[in-house]
């Protein structure tokens, strides 16, 4: 185990970045050197998909369950926090604030506010997880699908939340909760992962039928991830609509879930390194088009979407498990962290062959269905 | 290794784009030399593209025009134009560009909305004035001072269209189907409502629709069993079509009537036939015979290809000249100072009318009614907006006075004498609208 | 009376459309075990492909049955040569990866055909030519049926009997059987699954375009995001019925198109807005997964470890 004066100057060093970081993209900037607010815009968006993707990764990358409904859990989280502070903030505020002094007050009910919007998305995850992740892979990505569409379409309807016409949220976000959020998301799945719990939902990606056979209750363990996963794509909807100060149902639509998913395939869907990388790349990339010269009469921003699609289909022909694989990248404790006795090398994808592509399951394919073998009659 | 630095290297790249920008705060250029840059956006691409084309057409028909006189205190103007492809966040986004990215001293847009709603707190926030040309919800104008609107707003429309509904279609029962997702479709709807009941109406059904609906037949079939005499469909033209033709198709012989969202010319590619005997409520009339809209019409015409210039258009072409008299006037382009000037506008004479900016930053003009009849527009009457004073001087047009009281009603004439004599009377009571409406408007 | 009536035949004039594209889904997951996201965007392609033939070959002009007739058969026949492309450059090389990456490969493909659909003709709503004279026959009371529903019916119909001799009364067909029930049996069969399975994409996809230019008949908007929604909820009518299953690909699709209707037109009575109409397909997806996964019409399969 790294030591703990490493492990403390580490988190020192974070807690610095973050600050800094935050004033820098701050209206004064840090001793006058500011970043120009469009890039401070793309680094708070990043900072928020990094939570969206790294949470993501958990449901889909470690435990194996393909949920492509994430933005549902990310525009109840962002609703049910904006509808306290739209509605209450403000009155308890007020009486918290003659205790504790006026910006005491207003961080905790803040605070306040994005942990309700965690709890309720948690309980989402919970009502979605449980019937759902008994289905198979295509299945359950339908219906997380679908019931991310209804989410939204509830939502839509609420007029109390602003229903079509949207909703004007306060504007809280700042980097400092961005920075801090995302690097407690990356902490907290980090080590799930790395515990037994961690161990159960890569058995149970791995293998379900096996896992169940050596005694993991495999949907008590996935459901658990779906919560988590959600709670924290709550957070990142808190976190985003404060910061957009309106909330529109269309920033929610299978097309953000998409997006997370094509951040957490670029990066690798077992490496948590991996989505935030991707979470990174995707956020800066239509700037980043923006900026290059227009081809064929065509600004290359516009086709983003093509892009991404042309991406995400290039990535599963050549390389499925995108850039990172299952591997983290980061210092070295962690990496001698993550290390695995010899004889497991080739159990992780760290050998280079990718997972997928492994010879050894042939006749059945996968687990669970096939298109080989068990036919459904007509 | 390899991996670890093809990563590296790809992510230094990236965010090298990122340090390779200017530093410093955000917000419109503050010297007063140099060119003046004005952001335009709207949606070029999307489902309500004719708005976004319209709007742009009439403003860069207005720049054109003002720098071929010399600019604007010997300034140039120049303009980035911006695609929110009709949805709110992208609206929010561009115009943050436009703000910090290409600093323009000025922006206009958007005509839904949904849209402006969620751009303007950004301009309210880099304190940039956002003129918006033909948003109608009046909660846009409130998001801030640096917001403002060269349109009536849905609460004179809606009203218009229920008095043209209760007091010349002679309808008591109403039917309406809105569109859901749409600010401007609720708030019409809202204030239609309002008024259709004071009046002594009914409304027998609402319906909803939302834009990607395939299929209306659903709604309109049970609007069809309540028999209302008139069916409001405060939509965008890209529904409104579709539901006209599919009305018919049902046996729905009640007249259609609608806002300014049906206007565009795709509106008959859709509707067909089917359009014909509905009735929409517009900002102006492309036949108004008065001297200085014929010529707009004429030059919009000649610029672009023999196309005429829709209702978007002309409010464009009014924002953008609004915002220049506004910089002329104020002698410079700092943003405090402009936002006074814009907010000072007074009888300025614009091709939709004359326009005056109220105290809530709207501005208060009459609406025109039209019948819908083979792709063209018949013009029924002018309603004026409340408050409209004792008369002005008659206008050249010579037409009967606009009675001076409470929200007058031109009663509709046949078709060819009254676009002369209306329209002449429209610019008469115009003027005394716009006086009154300073004083009198209270309409949220 | 007459109001449900008319009621009801909207609603299965709009579930023909579903039931049309619901096959197509049904067909490749009973031989792949794969959701075909991408096929719903085949509608879209049908319905533009329908478009540009129309006024191409100046049927737009002058609405004729054989204009009619030449633009079904020609959108056909070009979303059929496109599914097959699809089939052959994303589906084929993914086909012996995990479930997961051959998802998310059609996901991928899916988008990727929507968004070049943006680029390349532009979200702006387009109006698709009538290709027929519309007329509405009157039933009883209020309720109608126009000229173009009864064409959907009878061209819904047609396509849906044809399928089904090819299935059962040809060769191809009873080797399309063959493969959904064992795939590698099939082969060792003298099986050639690829050009099956080439044909099944093939025959999906000409359905599709059928339903996107019959719907663009009823509706003639078309717009490059079309096929979004309403392949998700054909897709919805295949699970009802039973995926796999080809009589509960039609049941499932007139179904959901009758539901949908009938809370559009009804829900106001028990408080349903008609917003919600989108998400009664849903909601009745997740209720067939929860209650009868196997679908109305198909067979629970024992999962054999």
């Amino acid at each position: 185990m790294p030591s703990f004066a490493k492990r403390a100057a580490a988190a020192a060093a974070l807690v610095v970045a973050i600050v800094v970081a935050n004033a820098m993209l701050s209206e004064e900037g840090l001793f006058g050197f500011g970043v120009p607010r469009y890039w401070a815009h793309v680094l708070m968006l990043a900072g928020v998909n990094v939570i969206l993707a790294v949470s993501l990764n958990l449901i889909n990358g470690f435990t194996g369950q393909f949920s492509i409904g994430h933005a549902g859990f990310m525009a109840i989280g962002a609703y049910s926090s904006a509808y306290l502070t739209v509605y209450h903030a403000q009155a308890w505020e007020r009486s918290l604030g003659g205790a504790v002094g006026e910006t005491a007050a207003g961080v905790v009910v803040f605070l306040l506010a994005i942990l309700v919007g965690a709890v309720v998305s948690g309980l989402a995850g919970l009502v979605v997880g449980v019937p759902s992740l008994r289905l198979r892979g295509d299945y359950l990505a339908i219906v997380t699908l679908g019931f991310a569409e209804i989410i939204r379409i509830v939502i839509l309807n609420m007029d109390v939340v602003g229903g079509a016409t949207g909703f004007t949220v306060p504007g809280e976000t700042n980097f400092l909760w961005v920075g801090s959020f995302a690097v407690i998301t990356i902490l907290v799945v980090h080590n799930i992962v790395r515990s037994d719990t961690g161990r159960a939902l890569i058995s149970i990606r791995e293998d379900e039928l096996a896992a169940e056979a050596m005694g993991i209750n495999s949907t008590r363990y996935k459901v658990l991830s779906f919560v988590i996963g959600s709670m924290f794509a709550g957070i990142a909807g808190a976190l985003f609509g404060h910061y957009t100060k309106f909330l529109s149902t269309n920033d929610f639509t299978f097309l953000r879930s998409f997006e997370i998913i094509i951040m957490i395939v670029l990066g690798g869907m077992g490496s948590i390194t991996g989505s935030v990388l991707g979470a990174v790349v995707i956020t800066i990339l239509p700037e980043f088009l923006r900026q290059l010269p227009a081809v064929g009469g065509y600004n290359l921003a516009d086709l983003r979407l093509v892009i991404y699609s042309a991406l995400l289909i290039l990535i599963m022909l050549t390389r499925p498990q995108g850039v990172l694989g299952e591997r983290e990248f980061g210092f070295n404790w962690l990496r001698r962290a993550q290390k695995r006795p010899e004889g497991d090398e080739a159990v992780g994808a760290g050998g280079g062959v990718p997972i997928d592509e492994r010879p050894a399951r042939t006749v059945a394919n996968e687990a669970g269905g096939d298109a080989a073998g068990g036919g459904e009659k007509r | 290794m390899k991996r670890t630095l093809i990563t590296l290297v790809t992510l230094a790249l990236l965010l090298s784009t990122l340090a390779c920008e200017r530093r410093g705060g955000g917000g419109g250029g503050g010297d007063d030399t140099g060119p003046i840059k004005v952001g335009i956006y709207g949606d070029l691409s999307g489902q309500t593209s004719s708005f976004g084309q319209s709007t742009k057409n009439g403003a860069v028909m207005a720049i054109d025009e003002i720098n071929a006189a010399g600019g604007i205190n010997g300034r140039k103007v120049e303009y980035v134009m911006e695609d929110d492809q009709g949805q709110p966040a992208q609206a929010a986004t561009v115009v943050t560009k436009l703000i910090n990215q290409d600093r323009v001293h000025a922006v206009l847009g958007e005509v839904a909305s949904t849209n402006s709603l969620a751009a303007a707190p950004k301009a309210q926030e880099a304190k940039v004035p956002m003129i918006t040309p033909s948003s109608t919800n009046p909660k846009v104008t409130q998001v801030g001072d640096y917001i403002f609107r060269v349109c009536f707003t849905d609460d004179f429309q809606g009203a218009v269209a229920a008095k043209f509904a209760s007091n010349t279609l002679k309808a008591k029962k109403a039917a309406i189907l809105g569109d859901f997702n749409s600010d401007y479709s609720k708030g019409m709807s809202q204030y239609f409502v309002q008024e259709f009941t004071a009046a002594g109406g009914q409304i027998v059904e609402r319906q909803t629709y939302t834009q990607t609906d395939a299929d209306f037949k659903g709604q309109l079939t049970a609007i069809r069993a309540a028999a209302p005499d008139v069916i409001f469909v405060p939509g965008y033209y890209g529904q409104v079509g579709v539901i006209a033709k599919q009305a018919k198709e049902l046996g729905i012989t009640a007249p259609l009537l609608g806002g300014d969202g049906w206007d565009a010319p795709q509106l008959w590619d859709l509707g067909g036939a089917a359009l014909n005997g509905a009735y929409m409520v517009n900002h102006y009339s492309v036949d108004d015979p008065s001297p200085a809209v014929q010529k707009f019409v004429a030059a919009y015409k000649a610029k672009y290809g023999g196309t005429a210039p829709d209702a978007i258009a002309a409010l464009g072409y009014d924002a953008m000249n609004v915002l220049a008299d506004a910089i002329r006037r104020a002698g410079t382009t700092e943003s405090a100072k402009l936002r006074d000037a814009i907010a000072q506008t007074k009888n300025f004479a614009g091709v939709t009318g004359a326009i005056s900016i109220n105290e809530s930053r709207d501005a208060v003009k009459p609406a025109v009614v039209f019948e819908l009849r083979d792709r063209k527009f018949v013009y029924k009457e002018t309603i004026q907006p409340p408050g409209a004073p004792a008369t002005a001087a008659a206008s050249p047009g010579a037409s009967p006075a606009a009675p001076a009281s409470s929200p007058a009603v031109m009663p509709s004439n046949t078709a060819a004498g009254a676009e002369g004599g209306a329209a002449g009377s429209s610019a008469n009571a115009n003027a005394a609208g716009a006086s009154g409406g300073a004083a009198g408007n209270t309409n949220r | 009376m007459d109001t449900f009536v008319q009621q009801l035949i909207n609603g299965l004039t709009v579930g023909s459309i579903y039931a049309l594209i619901a096959l197509g889904y049904t067909m490749v997951y009973g031989i792949l075990r794969l959701i075909n996201f991408a096929h719903g965007d085949v509608y879209m392609i049908g319905a533009f492909a329908g478009f540009f033939l129309a006024h191409g070959l100046g049927f737009a002009a002058e609405p004729s049955v054989v204009g009619l007739g030449v633009t079904l058969v020609g959108s056909m026949a070009v979303a059929a040569v496109i599914g097959m492309a699809i089939e052959r450059f994303a589906y084929r090389p993914v086909r012996k990866y995990a479930r997961m990456t051959t998802l998310i490969t059609a996901i991928g493909v899916s988008l990727l055909i929507e968004n070049l659909g943006v680029v390349i003709f532009g979200n702006a709503p387009r109006a698709f030519p009538g290709l027929m004279e519309n007329q509405t026959y009157p039933l009883f009371g209020n309720a109608a049926i126009s000229k173009t529903q009864l064409l959907i019916f009878g061209v819904s119909v047609a396509l849906m009997l044809l399928l089904q001799w090819i299935i059962y009364h040809t060769k191809v067909g009873t080797a399309m059987r063959a493969v959904s029930f064992n795939l590698n049996s099939a082969k060792l069969m003298g099986i050639n699954t690829d050009a099956i399975i080439v044909f099944t994409f093939a025959l999906g996809s000409a359905l599709a375009a059928a339903g996107g230019v019959l719907t663009a008949q009823y509706n003639p908007t078309i717009y490059p995001l079309m096929g979004i929604i309403t392949g998700l909820k054909a897709f919805v009518a295949a699970v009802l019925g039973g995926i796999g299953n080809i009589p509960g690909a039609v049941l499932g699709g007139l179904l959901i198109g009758a539901a949908e209707t009938l809370v559009v037109g009804y829900g106001q009575v028990v408080g349903i807005p008609s917003t919600y109409r989108d998400a009664v397909a849903f909601a009745i997806l997740i209720l067939v997964l929860l209650f009868r996964p196997a679908g109305l019409l198909g067979t629970t399969v024992q999962e054999k470890v």
